[in-house]
């Protein structure tokens, strides 16, 4: 239990120091910016008290906006996607539900599995940021294309980080 | 009682969304309306020393590019110096100076963040109050404006700059005496538009356009924008205007903060002139 709280407070870090240093600084024609910290909530443990997820979510939304000079913003749009976590995971759920000691990724579960639960997840995070940054609607496409085309990019950067951690050996 | 406890432990999960959501628009509206909450932004002490700590390692890497900026910029310094300048009138000629005053001071400043990929960006300095920099002075990099300060701390500042929704600058055409603004509609960070230019100013592509030097933040005559693409709108009187912006705002690294020393008597002037027109 210590370890597991070790390790995810390494990644809490971790994340906020890639999204802050590096990911902000990615840009293609003001299109793509990846929001890799989102990986937070999609990783944490299937018996993760619901009020915890929204604690944790609310803490690391503040970190990456104290450091991006957005207050707020990122605060919102995580809390959001965590508060929906529970409710995908209950619609996607594998017939004898879930067990404590499997993990939310393609280890455990199909591909076809976790490409829904991150993409809708990483989705509606992004939908909402977007919208609060530019906090208009004129120009609705413009703002939408920035969210697909970025969710789509923080999407396979989530699907890429699954390769490193799967081990064909340990299939079940 | 036992209902409204009832009511709260059944539903105290989307009440806890509902308590983080509200603290979170708060802290978003109010940094929106008053961009002054000094502890919550990257002016803050800590994460300004964080961004001072990484920017000391990575601006090595740019090194060579400031160089060259700094050296062009020299260059025409240099070139404005008395010892480049041919002695008309001899050695025995004093030059008692009533004609011009010192109106704007420089302060020198490095760029230790800077975003241009959001819909309002903001970069923060390496001085603040300390240095004397104040709220609303306006910033200038090498080649052409980058923006105003908005926030300042005792060591450091956050700067609103032209890629900004709320960024308005008063500027004019190069050789014409026709005023405009020039803001940024939030998409490409190289182009920005040129607004409020009559549809009987006789304009062409390459146009190069000029701070107007009215709005007291920015000397007048400092190069911004060359026009890339002109349409004539349909039903008002202006053209609207794009520009590509002569200063790379993914690349700053050295600024200036200006200074204007007579600010105060020019904003007490005015503001004179205006209460008469009030008081009428």
């Amino acid at each position: 239990m210590i370890k597991k709280i070790l390790s995810f407070s390494v990644l809490f870090i971790f994340l906020i120091a890639l999204q802050v240093l590096v990911l902000n600084n990615i840009q293609l024609g003001g299109y793509l910016n990846p929001y890799l910290y989102v990986l937070f909530i999609l990783v944490l443990p299937f018996d993760t008290p619901k009020w915890l997820l929204l604690i944790l979510a609310f803490a690391l939304g503040l970190g990456v906006d104290l450091f991006s000079s957005t207050m707020g913003m990122h605060t919102m749009a995580l809390v959001f996607m965590a508060f929906l976590r529970p409710i995908i995971l209950k619609i996607i759920a594998p017939r004898d539900g879930y067990d404590a000691n499997q993990k939310p990724g393609v280890q455990d579960f199909d591909f076809r599995w976790y490409l829904i639960y991150a993409s809708v997840l990483t989705f509606a995070h992004h939908f909402i940021l977007f919208y609060l940054e530019v906090f208009r609607f004129s120009d609705f496409f413009f703002t939408f294309s920035k969210v697909i085309v970025s969710s789509g990019f923080t999407i396979l950067l989530l699907l890429v980080g699954q390769l490193f951690t799967y081990n064909s050996q340990a299939k079940r | 009682m036992r209902n409204l406890l009832g009511f709260l432990s059944r539903n105290s999960f989307f009440l806890l969304f509902l308590l983080l959501e509200g603290i979170a628009a708060f802290l978003l509206f109010q940094n929106n309306r008053y961009q002054r909450s000094e502890f919550l932004n990257s002016s803050n002490a800590a994460t300004g020393s964080f961004y001072q700590m990484v920017n000391n390692a990575t601006q090595y890497f740019e090194l060579a590019d400031i160089n060259e900026q700094l050296a062009a910029e020299n260059a025409l310094l240099r070139s404005q110096l008395t010892g480049s300048k041919i002695e008309i009138f001899g050695k025995n000629f004093i030059i008692n100076d009533t004609v011009y005053q010192q109106l704007y001071s420089y302060n020198e400043a490095t760029v230790i963040s800077n975003t241009v990929n959001k819909a309002n960006n903001y970069i923060t300095l390496d001085k603040g109050t300390l240095a004397g920099v104040k709220e609303g002075m306006g910033v200038i990099g090498p080649q052409g404006i980058v923006g105003i300060v908005k926030t300042v701390s005792t060591r450091f500042s956050s700067v609103m700059t032209v890629l900004h929704s709320q960024s308005k600058i008063s500027v004019k055409l190069k050789d014409q005496r026709y005023l405009g603004s020039l803001v940024w509609d939030g998409k490409d960070y190289q182009y920005g538009q040129l607004i409020d230019i009559p549809k009987n100013a006789s304009i062409m592509l390459g146009d190069t356009i000029i701070s107007s030097g009215y709005s007291s933040i920015f000397p007048s005559g400092i190069n911004l924008a060359t026009i890339t693409n002109i349409e004539k709108p349909e039903g008002n009187n202006f053209y609207a205007i794009t520009v590509k912006f002569i200063n790379d705002f993914n690349k700053i690294e050295k600024v200036y903060v200006v200074k204007n020393v007579l600010r105060e008597e020019q904003d007490e002037v005015e503001k004179a002139s205006r209460e008469e027109d009030n008081n009428d």
